[in-house]
């Protein structure tokens, strides 16, 4: 392991890191939810069981997280975004993201974010399996050369 | 009231993936590329978003109820069982081969990364495979 100094962002990090923990924290203090994105989609998807009640502050959470990359990029400059994989690996990806994060209950939000401020163990079981799982793939994907 | 919170909590948490760097899938496999040249800074993101949640929800759960004196809706799931374990597994080799979590996947849906679309519907498709087969 070497620490790429040159890549390393501390401040944005830092400021974003705020941001997200202002968020989870006004979803938490004004709806009492846990701001847990994985979650907040599953539930739309099957709305024909969820309580009618419950769809409105999910699809507005959602509407606020689309919307705000657009009026981000009205006052500030979008940071680069380099060039994405090919559609076979995206796919592949995602449908890991959506079986893993229904199967665990939680993503980066729900678990990392809400899960381990609330000093849950389950979440932060949750935590260290996905990085875990995230570190030994990028050096199989990047180095091992297997794959 | 409860929908403007809704909707500005979506939008800041939003506009934090962006600012973080978690919407560059290069900045999170460059986090992620422990064994190789490592950028850290994806773990202050975390840090500084920790101590808000920690201090919310220890306020909150000795409250009882919301800011508005209305339920809170917090899960009380305890239990560590294989689907958690396995699943985040699932969870993070998906992380690592594209660069996209759920939350940075839909905010890039609406920054016009077209490629995006892909990640989202099979992320979709993942989520209704496991309803359906679980019945969750």
């Amino acid at each position: 392991m070497t620490i790429d100094w040159l890549a390393f962002t501390p401040w944005s990090a830092i400021i974003g890191g705020v941001l997200i923990g202002v968020a989870a924290s006004l979803l938490a203090l004004f709806n009492g939810r846990i701001a847990g994105i994985s979650g907040i989609i599953s539930q739309l998807l099957h709305f024909k069981s969820a309580p009618k009640e419950h769809l409105p502050w999910r699809i507005l959470f959602l509407l606020g997280l689309i919307s705000s990359g657009w009026i981000y990029q009205l006052f500030f400059q979008l940071p680069v975004i380099s060039p994405s994989n090919s559609i076979a690996t995206l796919m592949i990806a995602g449908l890991l993201v959506g079986v893993g994060t229904r199967l665990g209950s939680g993503c980066t939000s729900g678990h990392g974010v809400c899960g381990l401020g609330r000093l849950s163990t389950r979440s932060l079981i949750a935590t260290i399996s996905f990085m875990t799982a995230g570190f030994v793939a990028c050096y199989l994907f990047l180095h091992s050369g297997l794959i | 009231m409860k929908l403007r919170t809704a909707y500005l909590s979506g939008f800041i948490f939003g506009v934090g993936l962006i600012v973080s760097g978690m919407t560059n899938p290069k900045k999170v496999i460059g986090f992620l590329d422990l064994f190789g040249q490592w950028d850290p800074s994806l773990m202050l993101v975390m840090g500084a978003a920790i101590p808000f949640t920690f201090i919310t929800f220890r306020w909150l759960e000795k409250k009882q109820t919301t800011i508005l004196n209305e339920v809170l809706h917090l899960p009380g799931t305890r239990q560590i069982d294989l689907p958690l374990i396995i699943g985040s597994i699932f969870f993070g080799v998906g992380w690592a081969l594209a660069g996209y979590c759920p939350g940075p996947a839909i905010v890039s849906l609406g920054l016009g990364n077209e490629s995006v679309v892909y990640f989202v519907i099979a992320m979709l498709v993942g989520m209704k495979l496991v309803e359906i087969v679980t019945k969750k």
